[in-house]
């Protein structure tokens, strides 16, 4: 057994049943269920369109189901009302596909901004350090004054991930964190995901469709085809499975 | 090429009476339905901006921010054109009372024009456009970028920090934008006063303030509160409402500047009945 599989316990931080949402007169999701363990990386893959990335802004209500339920941390978060929904937000850490950074203000602002709103309270001095420590995780220290407009795509990402660890969120919520970058800052970005979960020891969900990253990060993984959830199980496992079209996705 | 045949048979529930609806008519129904919701969106928005705007926590700093970049920021676009505006309004007025021997007059009528109408009028317009537009544009590739939502899952309330402290910024900031345009209009009309004649600024400015009254500034004062507020609101709307991709960014801070000028004019309609009413 890994030490990956050692800290993952039975408890489940995240669990939708029954997930369906539409637009218009496009159904994304039909029927979806799945679960998140404790300190497990959950893979969901799928081909673009398929709804991966409505399902975590589902999960923190960026988006409304037109019907299911959605537990996090044991709370049903449809039912949330507004202050127990910002409570929840503050335990969720949501990395963008795009990076989402505030253009206007400098990385360290950045860092600042969910830091002075979750840790209300805390101290300059102690404030720095924090910046400064997880700077320091994500390799990026010196990228401190800089201005998004100045950082490169991978950068960009890190600094990302270095604005949702900072406030120590018990889930993650990865959207596609290594698209549109090389395969060598691909899988540092991968590994930085594996030291997020081991160092802060999060629970994640990685949506991905880039099977190199998957392989690095899953602990079990999930396959969405045309909003229903198509496979469950192992990646091992997935990849000697006998259907084509989970074959030739992850070759 | 539309059709005007009849193409749906449906019925009035209320007259009990069969209609036959034909593709233009669905067309005019559909176009009403987007106007009304439209409308609907923006009343929900103007009511959620005044909610936050009286709920703790105030973003103090980002406001003053604000302040800095609507007010500051805009003195030397806004001074050149107030001043601008007086030398040309003096100019043009000069033949008009000439022809009634009131030259004299030039100062005071200069002075009522700028203070009641022009200079409210003409500074929101120009603020409509750079300021409207700036915000319709910042909010609308915030929103395409999805730094909105990365604010809105962060535990933060991104009406509060993004909407409030613009909208505020723009309704405080617009009226002393105003003072300032019709200062320097004031000094560019004495400006103008002088390519023709030879009139002290001391003898100018007392010529001009003998026919100002507190109620020709006041109710210009207020209404310019009123033209800071739909600068705010209309852009923050405009951008925090954009749609995906970034070809709604320049929708949004296009459809700003057209929306917010039209309303500027609209309430000065309603400000100018209101003082009316009030001086008879």
């Amino acid at each position: 057994m890994s030490d990956k599989d050692e800290a993952v316990t039975d408890e489940k931080v995240i669990e939708v049943k029954n997930l369906s949402i539409s637009f218009g007169e496009q159904q994304v999701l039909k029927d979806l269920s799945l679960y998140l363990q404790k300190g497990e990386n959950l893979i969901v893959l799928g081909k673009s369109g398929s709804g991966k990335s409505v399902l975590i802004k589902c999960i923190t209500r960026l988006l409304q189901p037109n019907g299911g339920t959605i537990s996090v941390l044991g709370k049903n978060v449809n039912e949330a009302t507004n202050k127990e929904l910002g409570e929840l937000r503050k335990k969720i850490g949501f990395l963008f596909q795009s990076g989402a950074l505030y253009d206007s203000m400098t990385v360290k602002e950045n860092l600042q901004f969910p830091l002075r709103r979750i840790k209300k309270g805390i101290a300059a001095k102690d404030m720095q350090e924090k910046i400064e420590e997880t700077l320091e995780n994500v390799g990026l220290k010196d990228a401190l004054n800089k201005m998004p407009s100045q950082l490169s795509g991978g950068m960009r990402k890190r600094i990302a991930l270095a604005r949702t660890i900072i406030v120590d969120p018990a889930i993650m919520l990865y959207d596609e964190p290594t698209t549109g970058l090389d395969p060598i800052t691909s899988n540092e970005i991968s590994s930085l995901i594996n030291d997020v979960q081991k160092k802060y020891k999060t629970s994640s969900i990685v949506i991905t469709h880039d099977i190199a990253c998957a392989r690095l990060v899953a602990d079990r993984a999930v396959m969405i085809r045309d909003g229903e959830l198509y496979a469950e199980g192992k990646l091992e496992e997935l990849e000697k499975s006998d259907d084509e079209w989970i074959r030739s996705f992850l070759k | 090429m539309k059709n005007f045949q009849p193409i749906i048979k449906a019925k009035n529930y209320t007259t009990e009476k069969s209609i036959k609806l034909t593709e233009k008519t669905i067309e005019t129904a559909e176009s009403a339905k987007s106007f009304f919701t439209s409308v609907g969106d923006f009343s929900v928005f103007i009511l959620r901006v005044i909610k936050e705007t009286f709920s703790l926590p105030f973003e103090f700093r980002e406001f003053l921010k604000q302040c800095y970049q609507i007010g500051n920021k805009s003195l030397p676009l806004v001074g050149i054109t107030g001043a601008i505006m007086g030398v040309v309004l003096t100019i043009q007025s000069r033949p008009v009372l000439n022809e009634f021997g009131a030259e004299s007059m030039l100062p005071n009528m200069v002075a009522v024009s700028l203070i009641r109408e022009i200079g409210p009028v003409i500074t929101a317009l120009i603020c409509a456009g750079k300021v409207g537009s700036g915000m319709g544009a910042e909010l609308g590739s915030m929103k395409v970028t999805e730094q909105i939502e990365a604010m809105e899952v962060s535990a933060s309330e991104p009406m509060k920090y993004l909407v409030v402290t613009r909208v505020m910024a723009a309704t405080l900031m617009i009226p002393l934008l105003v003072i300032f345009a019709d200062t320097m209009g004031m000094f560019g009309s004495w400006l103008g006063v002088n390519i023709k004649g030879d009139l002290n600024i001391a003898l100018f400015f007392s010529h001009a303030f003998s026919s100002v009254d507190f109620i020709d500034f006041i109710p210009a004062v207020i209404k310019s509160f009123f033209f800071g507020a739909v600068i705010g609101i209309v852009g923050c709307y405009k951008g925090y409402n954009a749609g995906r991709g970034t070809e709604s960014v320049g929708i949004a801070a296009n459809s700003a500047v057209v929306l917010s000028s039209l309303l500027i004019i609209i309430v000065d309609l309603i400000a100018v009945q209101i003082t009316d009413m009030m001086i008879k």
